[in-house]
């Protein structure tokens, strides 16, 4: 059982950070290392800014 | 600086610290060979030779699929740990003592170090597509076998090489694109010729990947309303990460996939109905034009709205069905239909694509093997997030290994339909007259062998997958989502849900193809914003990415490109596949030229010129195939080949006042010839001088620089690094013991995020 619940958490870590859920608290703790004491963007500013900054620079999709 | 470091070598295998009072930073192993590895190493290449033997030698008997799948994983699992790792040693020479661009500009934005595992599923998204499912279903004209030996041997020796290359030369100048590198490292003219190349390149790609779409979902109302469904789904899913829940991205995905499949369903019902028959069956003209407007849509909507939320979908479903297709091969372990080698292969004169095996089959599966666009990706994307230089070779050769094995398995969905039916479903309506009965007898005249085709037959195939007809659906898509309905039913299901499989494999396809789309427009018009800017003062505006009539402009152009493009290929009286399909292969593969002249330059630069055969002989190869390809395509004055002698020969006819010429049926279509192979000549002419402007620019920088002359290299300096990752997939005994010791340090958010300790 504890290695089946093992290798779920896994695969939703891997989902989770492929797509990008963790985007926000690896921003948090970049903010947090880099720029101690800075004011940190709320999750739905951040998203904002990343899509202002995609919008700006689109990235390719192949064939 | 780089020589801060401090090595400490214990044996073969050296750590490597930047910094006294943290751990390593590097593991450098130069273990040798262990026996164990040795004989699993030994074993994995005798089952890859008995597989190609098998499938090289086995004739008059029936050969399973599964050998296919066999052959290429040991194929790519040699190639993987000793040609990837010859390049690695020779060429690549990885530091993980130095910050990658990742790591130098973290801004949690786009430079973002990010696990290799994940950065190899992002890569991976990023480059596959349509291009290696639909290239060797169009090769199986020429039977399995020349199809799967260049599916191999390409992606091993050439496709890899060129991919895990951009990648290493990008990395080192913190992930420059591919048009800024070739004018740095090859000069200004090759610079200049290299990115009108790619802005022209793009077009032809938008142009042929919507005429894909368009030939599978013509008269399809099924088809259509699933993927017209996707576009309110992505709005929600838009919607609901902007307002509801940011940032729960994964959540939204599902929710997604789920409506998706509940369209897929209901398109059944809704085909069924008087209404859906009469707003979802578009004609091939209708269908092009809302995808012109789409496409347009979707350069100018804000990213958040429906781009960024279909790409998700888009990547889940790439990954996922693709995952389930390879187990689906597995469990239904079907039987090759397809021979060997077809009679079309020596005569050249097949109804999917015209011309002979060299060099047309090289320039039809593309991007299975070798394919240029992802030098655009290798470039730029990737790199920004890339940890450790070491992990170029998973990311970037692995990467493209993946890609390879995705065409592998659209080989086999292909060889395993009756040949008579795959020819019912590619050959161009002017040869089959579009009915079930005139098709039936139009390929039982074709040199294939087994028993004859019955109109019964073409229509129950047809009625097998909830469409009305199944002839003349040329393009690749229709026939890969018939076998992967035939693979799919068989492993999951019976044969009751072989229709939700075919339009499922369809909506699959639109999808990501879609997603090409609108984002190939995007990038295209930023492409061609940045040009027209850096031409001087009056259009410097242009650089500005948010001045809105510029962005309006230059969607409308790139657009109008490829949307002409589009309609020309659909009206086309000898099917846009077939006329237009061979310019997308030739296009891709220059790219790949202009590629590989790059990652050629920099390795005899950086003083390895007796490496330089690595690069090298792919680019001659390439280059002798697309050239030889051009050149024939513009001066062949076979009219079935040749552009210019078909577009003389309608000329002609035209001038003389006949209704005839060729497949043209009555003036208008002959006029519409005579338009359309001026555009396909001249754009054949452009890419081929294009290239050899790059080449030639190429070759000349490389003598200069045996010579001793020369510009210098324009690498960024090293700066020590200050994360620890591990190189391959699986981490090394000693690669887990130094992770532990950044694991215990008191500020390592590392794991929870899977990112690099630090």
């Amino acid at each position: 059982m504890g290695r089946a619940a093992r290798i779920a958490r896994q695969i939703r870590w891997y989902c989770g950070t492929l797509m990008g859920d963790t985007h926000y608290q690896r921003y948090v703790e970049h903010r947090r290392r880099m720029h101690p004491g800075e004011p940190v963007l709320t999750e739905r500013e951040y998203w904002k800014a990343r899509h202002t900054a995609a919008e700006n620079n689109p990235g390719a999709r192949c064939c | 600086m780089a020589s801060a470091t401090t090595e400490e070598p214990a044996g073969t295998i050296t750590r490597v610290r930047a910094d006294p009072d943290l751990p390593p930073v590097a593991v450098i192993d130069r273990s040798p060979i262990t026996i164990r590895h040795r004989i699993v190493f030994g074993v994995i290449a005798l089952l890859g030779a008995v597989s190609w033997a098998i499938i090289a030698f086995v004739r008059g008997e029936t050969v399973n699929a599964v050998w296919f799948v066999i052959a290429a994983i040991c194929t790519y699992v040699v190639a993987f740990r000793f040609y990837a790792r010859l390049i690695e040693m020779k060429i690549v020479r990885p530091r993980d003592d130095e910050a990658t661009p990742a790591e130098m500009f973290e801004n949690a934005t786009d430079y973002m170090p990010t696990d290799r595992r994940v950065l190899f599923g992002h890569h991976f998204a990023a480059i596959a597509g349509a291009g290696p499912l639909v290239g060797p279903v169009l090769a199986m004209q020429m039977g399995y076998l020349p199809g799967i030996i260049w599916i191999l041997i390409g992606a091993v020796f050439a496709g890899c090489v060129q991919d895990y290359l951009v990648l290493w030369v990008s990395t080192r100048r913190r992930g420059r694109s591919l048009g800024q590198m070739v004018r740095d490292e090859v000069g200004a003219v090759g610079g200049a010729a290299a990115i009108v190349a790619v802005l022209v390149i793009m077009v032809i790609l938008l142009a042929v990947l919507a005429l894909v779409v368009v030939n599978a979902l013509a008269e399809s109302p099924w088809g259509v309303f699933s993927i017209a469904m996707t576009i309110p789904i992505a709005i929600f899913m838009g919607l609901y990460l902007r307002v509801l829940r940011p940032g729960r991205i994964s959540e939204v995905t599902v929710i997604g996939v789920g409506l998706l499949l509940l369209a897929v369903l209901a398109g059944n019902w809704v085909s069924e109905t008087a209404w859906g028959d009469h707003w979802f069956a578009l004609s091939k003209v209708t269908l092009s034009l809302c995808i012109i407007v789409y496409g347009f849509a979707a350069s100018v909507l804000p990213v958040w709205f429906l781009l960024a939320p279909r790409d998700y979908l888009s990547t889940f479903m790439k990954v996922g069905t693709i995952a389930l297709l390879a187990i689906g091969i597995l469990i239904a372990r079907p039987v090759i239909e397809a021979p060997a080698v077809s009679a079309f292969a020596h005569s050249g004169t097949g109804p999917v694509f015209a011309g002979s095996l060299f060099p047309f089959l090289f320039i039809t599966i593309a991007c299975g093997a070798l394919s240029g666009f992802h030098s655009l990706i290798a470039s730029g994307t990737t790199p920004k997030m890339l940890e450790k230089q070491s992990q170029m070779r998973l990311i970037g050769y692995g990467g493209m290994l993946t890609e390879s094995f995705v065409a592998v398995m659209a080989l086999v969905t292909a060889a395993i339909l009756n040949q008579h039916l795959y020819f019912v479903l590619n050959a161009p309506e002017a040869k089959t007259g579009g009915a079930a009965e005139s098709a039936a007898a139009y390929v039982n005249t074709l040199p294939l062998g087994g028993d004859p085709i019955t109109a019964a037959e073409v229509k129950n195939a047809a009625t097998a997958v909830g469409e009305s007809s199944i002839v003349s659906r040329t393009g690749g898509a229709p026939t890969l989502a018939i076998g992967m309905s035939e693979v799919l039913h068989q492993a999951f299901g019976g044969p009751k849900v072989q229709a939700f499989w075919y339009h499922f494999a369809i909506m699959f396809e639109a999808l990501f193809i879609l997603t090409t789309v609108d984002a190939g427009t995007r990038v295209a018009r930023f492409m061609l914003s940045d040009a027209l800017g850096n031409l001087g003062r009056p259009l410097r505006k242009f650089r500005n990415p948010s001045w809105r009539p510029g962005a309006w402009l230059c969607s409308l152009v790139v657009v109008a490109a490829w949307g002409g493009m589009l309609l020309m290929g659909v009206t086309d009286p000898l099917g846009g596949i077939y006329t237009l399909f061979p310019l997308f292969g030739i296009a891709n593969q220059l790219l790949a030229a202009i590629a590989l002249t790059l990652v050629t330059v920099v390795v005899v630069k950086k003083g390895y010129l007796k490496w330089a055969w690595i690069p090298g002989v792919p680019l001659l190869w390439d280059l002798t195939v697309t050239l030889t390809a051009s050149w024939q395509k513009i001066f062949s004055a076979d009219p079935a080949v040749g552009y210019w002698a078909l577009h003389h020969q309608c000329q002609q006819a035209f001038d003389a006042g006949e209704t005839r010429c060729s497949t043209a049926k009555n003036v208008d279509q002959i006029h519409d010839v005579v338009r359309n192979t001026f555009i396909q000549g001249t754009l054949s002419i452009l890419f081929a001088v294009l290239v050899v402007i790059v080449f030639a620019a190429g070759v000349i920088m490389v003598l200069r620089s045996i010579r001793g002359g020369g510009t210098a290299l324009t690498e960024d300096q090293p700066v020590p690094s200050r994360i620890f990752a591990p190189s391959g997939l699986i981490p090394t005994a000693t690669e887990r013991e130094v992770q532990r010791q950044w694991d215990v340090l008191p500020e390592s958010p590392g794991k929870s995020v899977g990112t690099a300790a630090r």
